[in-house]
């Protein structure tokens, strides 16, 4: 199965005629809801490479950071930019994965084509991207199944192949891998981990720190709303710098 | 003047019968509660599904009309539509006084309410679960709606079967601007009514019979077909 056949014709690196948008900076982002603050003054920047994992407590705020990072939410302050572009431009060249995926009530492969045919591919072209999409998640035999009675993994697969089928540049991942079984999670990391080695940026919000140690590039550890540390992953497990982190990876409850 | 059961009997002659005058009275019914649901889910679900997903100043009056005009009393809408197709009124150039095409219109103005209103509430449900994937999808408003609309399929047949029932079971609006003419704009409910007052009890009562027959089959299909689709998880 060809690169082309499962990603589109255009490589995301290539769009060389697009602006890069990859790479983001975030300043003083704040986020208030019913008079909580969620989000406290967050910056950092992003690489316009590798897998970002994004760690943190219950209620750190991670869930939140990622639908104002993909422009489904607007800060109540601060500026989000995706190489130079705020977060709402840039929405439909980035997926997101839910923890909880919402399919449609229809068979598997119209899932997939239903998005493929949303972006305007062609007939023949959504036939032959959604048989290799399914294939590169292991669903080919699903194809004609109902998409709401997959099991929780499957769900979770189908899922991804429709993210990958917007040929996104950012794809985001909200705890994709909750409660599903290893060799489900096993699968979903190996296709994160092929988009990420085709130049695709990955933010992969977890609560595993081991699926974290697997997939990481850099670590943005939140505590309390804040940005405790933001580490590659060479140096973040090892050698944890703030103290939540540190008990974090200890297994200590952190709150 | 016949007891019940001589009427009953009388009636269930006819039905087998296949009685001509009988037939012609049921086909007519059909077609036009039939065509007349088709066009009041032409226009209902379109502008239940835009209510749906819109937000807008003014929405919950919309709402209030909508679920008020649910229940138009028919023959305040045949009286309308009267006198608007009345030689004198404004329409009464088109002749559609007395015509099946009066008794079609008069029906969709009845049901369209129902379907929207219904629509929306179904389509509101539906919306809810899948805005925030759609916005993630960056999909336009019109894919938006033919999505909610297909996903929604099997629970808008029900809102199509309600707006049905209701037209073919209606007799106040078909017989203001049909007028109940023989083999001309005489439908199931408006022949009960008529045999009935002549004291023809068993025409009436034949007409009953089919009448709550098409009732039953018609619900006991969309019933099935639900169940089909539940089993597939598609409600």
């Amino acid at each position: 199965m060809s690169d082309a056949a499962i990603f589109g014709s255009v490589a995301p690196a290539a769009q060389t005629l697009r602006a890069d948008i990859r790479a983001c900076e975030v300043q003083d982002l704040v986020l208030r809801l019913g008079g909580a603050t969620v989000l406290d003054g967050l910056s950092f920047a992003l690489e316009k490479s590798g897998c970002t994992m994004v760690l943190g407590a219950n209620g750190a705020g991670k869930s939140l950071l990622l639908k104002l990072l993909h422009g489904l939410m607007q800060p109540t302050a601060g500026r989000i930019a995706w190489g130079g572009q705020g977060p709402g431009a840039v929405t439909a060249r980035q997926a997101l994965v839910f923890q909880k995926p919402v399919l449609l009530r229809r068979s598997v492969a119209a899932n997939l084509d239903f998005v493929l045919k949303a972006r305007g591919a062609g007939r023949g072209d959504v036939t032959a991207r959604r048989d290799a999409l399914l294939d590169h998640v292991g669903l080919a035999h699903k194809a004609g199944q109902p998409a709401r009675l997959l099991s929780g993994g499957e769900a979770q697969r189908l899922a991804l192949a429709r993210a990958l089928a917007t040929d996104p540049e950012v794809l985001f991942l909200d705890e994709p891998t909750a409660s599903l079984d290893p060799a489900s999670v096993l699968a979903i990391e190996r296709i994160v981990a092929g988009a990420r080695e085709r130049g695709v940026k990955i933010v992969f919000v977890t609560h595993d720190t081991g699926q974290a140690r697997r997939l990481a590039d850099d670590v943005l550890f939140l505590h309390r709303g804040r940005v405790a540390e933001h580490s590659p992953a060479a140096t973040f497990f090892p050698t944890p710098k703030s103290a939540a982190a540190r008990d974090y990876l200890n297994g200590k409850l952190v709150v | 003047m016949h007891s019940i059961g001589d009427s009953f009997a009388l009636a269930l002659q006819l039905v087998l019968s296949g009685d001509a005058d009988l037939l012609a009275i049921v086909l007519l019914s059909l077609r036009v509660s039939l065509t007349a649901t088709a066009l009041a889910c032409l226009i209902g679900l379109p502008v239940g599904a835009l209510v749906a997903i819109s937000r807008f100043r003014g929405r919950n009056g919309v709402l209030i009309l909508m679920n008020a005009l649910m229940g138009l009393p028919p023959v305040v809408v045949g009286l309308l539509l009267y006198l608007q197709f009345s030689r004198s009124g404004p329409l009464g150039f088109l002749g559609l006084l007395y015509t099946p095409t009066a008794m079609i219109v008069a029906q969709t103005v009845l049901i369209a309410p129902i379907v929207a209103a219904l629509s929306r509430q179904v389509l509101e449900d539906l919306h809810t679960e899948y805005a925030e994937q759609f916005r993630s999808l960056c999909l336009t408003r019109l894919q938006t709606v033919r999505a909610l609309l297909w996903d929604a399929r099997y629970s808008l047949l029900t809102v199509g079967l309600a707006g049905f029932g209701r037209a073919v079971a209606e007799v106040g609006a078909v017989i203001i601007v049909g007028g109940n003419i023989d083999h001309l704009t005489r439908v199931m409910t408006t022949a009960i009514a008529l045999e009935t007052s002549k004291g023809d009890l068993a025409l009436a009562l034949a007409l009953g019979i089919i009448l709550l027959t098409i009732a039953l089959g018609v619900n006991a299909a969309v019933q099935s077909v639900r169940m089909t689709a539940a089993r597939y998880a598609y409600v």
